[in-house]
């Protein structure tokens, strides 16, 4: 009999004590995998992507605009390869719940410089390019609200009007995109900035943020500077940063999701390692006598006492793999129920790797003090009992 | 019957300090759900109470028409005329908000702070504000006063300390209370100087207004409403704030709550092994018990209770750990509605202390339900053989 399946059937001479701690640590690493993934997902920023994309703000707040004259003053620096921009249109789709952006956009810059966007059916550029009205919607938002191509969206604007008056913006789906191989990008929805330009009783001259993708990414930090050095003294001052550093800070804003979720784990495991080492240890002493025959039998201390640590190990590894492979089997159904709460977020495998190390490690501080005990037996004591 | 249940009960509860060890796990286990279950709600109840504890129902918020946002209106001086002289107005001002970037204490956060540009009778409408430090702001200079809640959240707002307002700095000269309110958690500046720095001309982007009654707040609406001169709702504070809460009390309370459960069902495995495992190192006590001629049932209950009594320990531990570290402790997040920074306290409340103690009832209920049916059902001959 190998030493690990020796282990094993020592685990289970118990078996609903044996079960029930592996379920508890089950749901530990589940838990574990799920707030991960959340916090994650929040650190990144929205975008999971790493690019070498500046984003251009407004220097005082993100609530002030820039105008559009700006586009060609920062084409004409070295190295910007594309330029893209977005708004904040704000509005609401049936109910003010309904929550997410709608931007108006230029077509063919936006995905040009968001050249990771798939887009389809194939005419959908061509399409959202020529027509006014038309709009293109991330496939998981198409999927939230059901909606299919064709359909005809109205939105309320809640801070612009057209300029008849009215606050009702109606746009046609033509096309949806996702992020490349991926089931779906944020939850975007965006319209045709010539629309939104002429419709507009106010704001159509001017856009929220310039996206701009630098030719290398060895130029990027001195094109923003270059950018903040050109408006510095103009009515509309700006700020770039890397969009990654943009979309961490904007997440942020909500609140320390990281710290959260640290104190939340930290409940969690301390728990799990008071429940786990407190089974463990129970055992050995019920298993003194056995041990003792062991090291009777000519097995070494060190081994002895590694057998122990290794069924602590076990326990918990077996646990973190069953805790994992949940986490993948109902991650993708909850990330579609979360994802208009928590933004976009998936279960991955470094996070699994994590949570699996994470095992390892709680195993083994779980089984060190018995394992030193078990060393320590001396036979013609334990053997008495 | 009664007297059986009450002696084995009270020989299980006077043993339990002699199986200490393994009992806490339970005690802990059951705590640990709670502490994250209260602590979690008690921060949607802190974000509710500030956001609601700013609202009269008396009072009248004026916004554009279709807006949720403060931040989105454009009123002129004359509207603003207009409106103060309205049928069953007490008084009224015109406010601008607009937000501006400061740094949170101890990140490297910048966080939208809302800045609101008032005039004098925003005071007389918000009698509940009261400066606590320093003095008021005077009317065309460049200094504004903090909210108490803003100060502790954001960096450079002692006073004397300068704020930077765009391409200017202005001064801080005072500290105001707005009695918990997420008034709290702005910077109030004089009007004028506000529509100066931030390029609005004589525009104000909403009007705060005290009405005679509760009632005058929809007959105000519907005169706006009717009146083609104005683009503008009425509605009352309170309903704009209870608004405002929702969505995001509701998201923390679900976020708690699928925490929670999932949390509850470990413990509750963590609970089941432990009686399961007190049940077993007594099996010759009870055994013996049901041969000298204790019925199953006291036996059943006894389990029970005592399963009961751990985790109602640990829910008063885990609810009283809570209330110790959180209660009170402040907090900021981003008000979706208005795209600024509400500071809020944690409120742990007694209702929700009594939730985290149900559950924890529930918890012990079922984890001991189990144990307690194997230890009626051991057969007498082969239990009191130790095996």
């Amino acid at each position: 009999m190998s030493i690990v399946s020796l282990m094993w059937a020592n685990l289970f001479r118990k078996p609903t004590r044996t079960s029930l701690t592996l379920a508890s640590v089950t749901v530990a690493f589940l838990l574990f995998m799920l707030l991960r993934s959340i916090s994650a997902a929040f650190d990144s920023g929205i975008a999971v992507t790493a690019t070498d994309r500046l984003m251009v703000m407004p220097k005082y707040s993100q609530v002030d605009s820039l105008p559009f004259a700006q586009k060609q003053q920062i084409l004409r620096i070295e190295g910007v390869d594309g330029i893209a921009h977005t708004s904040w249109f704000g509005g609401t789709y049936q109910d003010p719940k309904n929550f997410f952006a709608k931007y108006p956009v230029d077509p063919l810059s936006y995905f040009d410089v968001y050249s990771e966007l798939d887009l389809e059916p194939a005419d959908a550029l061509e399409r959202f390019t020529r027509e006014r009205t038309a709009a293109v919607v991330d496939v998981g938002l198409m999927q939230d609200y059901g909606w299919e191509i064709g359909d005809v969206i109205p939105i309320q604007g809640t801070i612009y009007a057209k300029t008849d008056g009215s606050r009702l913006w109606e746009f046609e789906i033509v096309g949806q995109f996702t992020e490349k191989g991926e089931s779906s990008s944020f939850p975007l929805f965006l319209f045709h900035y010539e629309y939104f330009k002429e419709a507009a009783s106010f704001g159509g001259d001017a856009v929220g943020n310039w996206i701009i993708r630098p030719s290398s990414a060895e130029r990027a930090d001195a094109i923003a500077q270059e950018i903040d050095a050109l408006f510095e003294n103009s009515a509309d001052p700006t700020k770039t940063a890397s969009e990654e550093e943009y979309n961490r800070q904007f997440a942020r804003q909500l609140g320390d999701m990281g710290f959260i979720t640290t104190m939340i784990m930290s409940a969690v495991f301390f728990t799990i390692v008071l429940l786990t080492g407190n089974t463990m240890t129970q055992a050995l002493r019920e298993r003194i006598p056995e041990l003792a025959v062991l090291k009777t039998l000519g097995f070494q201390d060190g081994t002895v006492s590694l057998m122990v640590l290794g069924e602590a190990i076990l326990l918990c590894l077996v646990g973190g793999v069953l805790g994992v492979a949940l986490a993948f089997l109902i991650g993708p159904g909850l990330v579609t129920a979360l994802e208009g709460i928590f933004g976009s977020f998936e279960v991955n495998l470094t996070t699994a790797l994590e949570a699996l190390v994470l095992s390892v490690l709680i195993g083994t501080v779980i089984g060190i003090i018995p394992a030193v005990s078990a060393q320590r037996l001396a036979i013609v004591d334990a053997l008495r009992k | 019957m009664l007297s059986q249940i009450k002696e084995i009960t009270l020989l299980n509860l006077l043993n339990l300090p002699s199986r200490l060890g393994s009992s806490s796990v339970i005690i802990v286990g059951i705590a640990g759900v709670v502490a994250v279950l209260v602590g979690l709600l008690s921060m949607a109840t802190g974000f509710t109470k500030a956001l609601e504890s700013a609202g009269k129902p008396d009072r009248a918020i004026i916004m554009r028409d279709g807006t949720t946002s403060e931040m989105n209106g454009s009123l002129t001086v004359d509207q603003r005329a207009i409106i103060s002289a309205m049928e069953g107005v007490v008084v009224g001002s015109g406010e601008l908000y607009v937000v501006v970037d400061l740094r949170k204490i101890g990140t490297d956060i910048d966080a939208n702070v809302v800045v609101r540009g008032v005039e004098q009778d925003s005071f007389a409408v918000r009698p509940e504000i009261q400066i606590v430090a320093g003095r008021n702001f005077e009317p065309g200079r460049s200094e504004v006063v903090v909210g108490v809640q803003a100060v502790q959240q954001f960096s450079g707002l002692q006073i004397g300390d300068e704020v930077p307002v765009r391409d200017q700095t202005w001064l801080v000269v005072g500290h105001f209370d707005a009695g918990g309110s997420a008034y709290g958690s702005e910077i109030w500046a004089d009007l004028a100087g506000v529509q100066a720095a931030f390029r609005r001309g004589g525009f104000a982007t909403t009007m705060r207004v005290q009405m005679e009654s509760v009632d005058a707040v929809t007959a105000l609406d519907d005169r706006l409403q009717a009146d083609p001169r104005f683009d503008l709702t009425a509605r009352s504070e309170a309903d704009h704030y209870a608004a405002q809460a929702e969505a995001r009390a509701t998201l923390i309370n679900s976020f708690g709550q699928a925490v929670g459960v999932i949390m509850a069902i470990g413990a509750v495995f963590a609970a089941l092994n432990t009686m399961y495992s007190a049940v077993s190192a007594r099996t010759v006590e009870i055994a013996t018990l049901r041969a000298l001629g204790f019925g199953s049932a006291p036996v059943v209950f006894s389990v029970m209770i005592e399963a009961i009594t751990l985790a109602l320990l640990g829910g008063l531990l885990g609810g009283g750990l809570v209330w110790l570290a959180f209660d009170g402790y402040s907090a900021s997040t981003l008000n979706n509605a208005s795209f600024s920074q509400v500071a809020f306290d944690f409120a742990v409340t007694p209702d929700l202390l009594q939730m985290g103690v149900t559950w924890a009832l529930v918890l012990g209920i079922v984890g001991g339900a189990f144990p307690a049916i194997r230890a009626a059902r051991l057969p007498i001959t082969t239990a009191l053989r130790g095996e």
